[in-house]
């Protein structure tokens, strides 16, 4: 038995390697995990000085000759060192991603089983909650729920982690569907194991797959949604080194050509969320052929 | 499916205003507001009541088309919605033409084409076009095209210089309406860069699903029956393959105009367009709840439309589908 499990894992690996993007997606992945870890020892500069260095304001990088040394990409409106800034980012968006993408799967999950599991008036109940849901676009959404809890990074991934809910339920649901009508599932009912016991020990385990899966593309979109309640001013506060609000305090600098300071951030964001679709999608080919569309 | 969302929607609205901290009657009267016209607004909104009529109330008056006043400007929130809409619309619509036309002739030459140069780079461009932040793209066309370059307006519908007449609030049809040719050059230059910047992910999102249809279709008999009697390759794609392709693609655009708005959100907050996606930002910033709560229900009016709309279009397109 034990043998046959290190094959499969062995298995999982050689076909992870064929897949090139979904490797270049988890390089990515792992540079954010990295940057967000060790931020303080990479990050040249403090991304927070205090009091704000005025009078290194807008500084290009290092492409000019008026660079400030030590700051290679460049200074935004506060004199802050734009590649600190964007390491730090790492740490907030990669964090609010997680925290988000956490509390969906928390309660998509005990939505999605007992949906699945128990069908029925529960399951009507639950799906109805998830259309109407589905009726907003999750920024939308998640821009109501800032207005009523409040703005801030904090309530963002709060905001954003309800959003995402009823979609991880449907996908909890839907592979609990399927598990449910197993051979296996049937013989433990009739050796008379309680529903807790079915659940846990064999429901959950075997939908673990879709769970990464879309766990996975659900952290990239997470990180993108959380990034554009920073910019529209709803999310992190200043001085928080977060990407999107970094774009919103530098982009009307573009203006008098500092373009530094607004490029570098959104650069960060779209490959945080390229490499973690790129990894989410091969996971997919990989783990869950029948997933592949 | 319609009823329910829209009631559902409109609890979700109506809660809004009694999950918000505080006094329901000063959230919908504003923090500054007397105690005079809170007592008002109390009586008028029958919040001394049971919560069912005090929802029965309100639906009432949201049916009417009276969704109360906007603490920020006092004026009747329908009246600030309706004058707001044309101008989302404008740049929703363009937007969603862009990212058809494009998108569609992209995914098409690509399966044609499978596995050339060509199809690799529409693929990466498209793959890139799922990821992308809307936001800072909107600033990067803005840098490049409006800062650096200066071929188009940076922000707003419409150079303030110009004498125009509104009539619809749509400017390029006005502008037509008007036979002002300088306001219809105007309104196009500033559309030009809020709607590549809205188009991106929708286009993105159309050709990969237009290029994986079509690729489908492509290896069916009919496909291989058509090219043995001698159909030219450009009438077997165009014609045949493509018609049978596109209905998928269109519950993807049926979906992504409704995404759309949520991206209308952030454009128009870079590029400084006066639509319904600015002003929702304001309101929520501004604690202005009655505006966001006709918003809210404005969005879903809006994404039930559309979803009609798009259900109807499959009659059209596949004549295998009947509603009785």
């Amino acid at each position: 038995m034990k043998r046959k499990r290190e094959t499969r894992a062995k298995e999982l690996i050689r076909r992870f390697k064929y897949n090139k993007s979904a490797v270049f997606g988890l390089v990515i992945l792992i540079v954010l995990v990295l940057s967000a870890i060790f931020a303080n020892y990479i990050a040249p500069n403090d991304p927070t000085p205090s009091p704000p260095q005025l009078f290194n304001k807008l500084k290009p990088g290092f492409w000019s000759e008026e660079a400030v040394k030590g700051m290679p990409l460049g200074t935004d409106a506060l004199g802050r060192d734009v590649l600190s800034r964007v390491i730090y980012g790492a740490r907030v968006s990669l964090s609010a991603g997680f925290v988000a993408v956490g509390i969906a799967m928390f309660f998509g999950i005990i939505l999605g089983v007992i949906a699945g599991y128990y069908g029925g008036a529960v399951d009507a109940a639950v799906m109805r909650i998830v259309d109407i849901m589905f009726a907003f676009p999750a920024l939308l959404l998640a821009i109501v729920i800032v207005a009523v809890i409040g703005q801030g990074l904090d309530k963002a991934m709060v905001a954003i982690g309800i959003v995402y809910t009823p979609q991880m339920a449907r996908i909890i649901r839907s592979s609990v569907l399927y598990i449910k009508e197993m051979e296996y599932i049937e013989v433990q009912k009739a050796i008379g194991s309680s529903n807790w016991r079915i659940i846990f020990r064999h429901v959950l385990p075997n939908s673990i797959a879709p769970v990464i899966v879309y766990g996975t593309l659900m952290l990239a979109t997470a990180i993108l949604d959380c990034a554009a309640l920073g910019f529209l001013g709803l999310g992190a506060q200043p001085p928080t080194p977060e990407w999107g609000a970094m774009l919103s305090r530098s982009y009307s600098y573009i203006v008098s050509g500092a373009w530094w300071a607004a490029t570098f951030p959104g650069m960060a964001i779209l490959f945080s969320v390229l490499g973690l679709n790129l990894l989410g999608d091969g996971l997919r080919d990989i783990l869950d052929p029948r997933l592949r569309t | 499916m319609l009823v329910p969302v829209l009631l559902g929607t409109s609890i979700i609205a109506f809660s809004l205003i009694h999950l918000a901290p505080g006094d329901p009657a000063r959230t919908i009267a504003g923090e500054h507001a007397s105690q005079k016209t809170i007592n008002r607004i109390r009586e008028k909104y029958g919040l001394d009541k049971p919560v069912y009529v005090q929802y029965g109330i309100w639906l009432g008056n949201v049916l009417r088309g009276n969704m109360g006043r906007s603490i920020a400007s006092n004026e009747y929130i329908t009246k600030e919605i309706l004058h707001r809409f044309p101008s989302t619309f404008e740049l929703a619509l363009s937007a969603m033409v862009l990212a058809i036309l494009v998108g569609s002739v992209a995914g098409i030459i690509s399966a044609s084409k499978q596995y050339s140069a060509l199809d690799y780079t529409f693929m990466g461009i498209a793959l890139f076009g799922v990821s992308m932040p809307v936001f800072w793209l909107g600033i990067m066309l803005m840098m490049i095209f409006g800062v650096f370059l200066r071929w188009l307006p940076i922000g707003g519908r419409m150079d303030i210089a110009i004498s125009f007449h509104r009539i619809t609030g749509f400017y390029i049809l006005d502008s037509i309406i008007t036979g002002n040719m300088a306001g219809l050059v105007s309104a196009v230059r500033y559309l030009i860069l809020p709607s590549i910047a809205l188009a991106t992910i929708p286009m993105a999102t159309i050709a990969r699903v237009t290029r994986s249809s079509m690729l489908e279709v492509l290896r069916q008999d009919f496909i291989r029956t058509e090219r043995a009697k001698g159909l030219s390759e450009r009438v077997v794609i165009y014609k045949h393959a493509m018609r049978n392709a596109m209905i998928p693609v269109i519950t993807v655009i049926g979906l992504n105009f409704g995404l759309l708005l949520a991206g209308a959100i952030l454009t128009e907050t870079v590029f400084s367009w006066p639509g319904i996606g600015r002003y929702v930002v304001t309101a929520v910033r501004m604690r202005d709840y009655p505006a966001v709560q006709g918003c809210v229900l404005f969005f879903a009016f809006f994404f039930v439309i559309v979803n009609l709309i798009t259900d109807i279009l499959y009659i059209y397109i596949d004549p295998r589908i009947h509603y009785k």
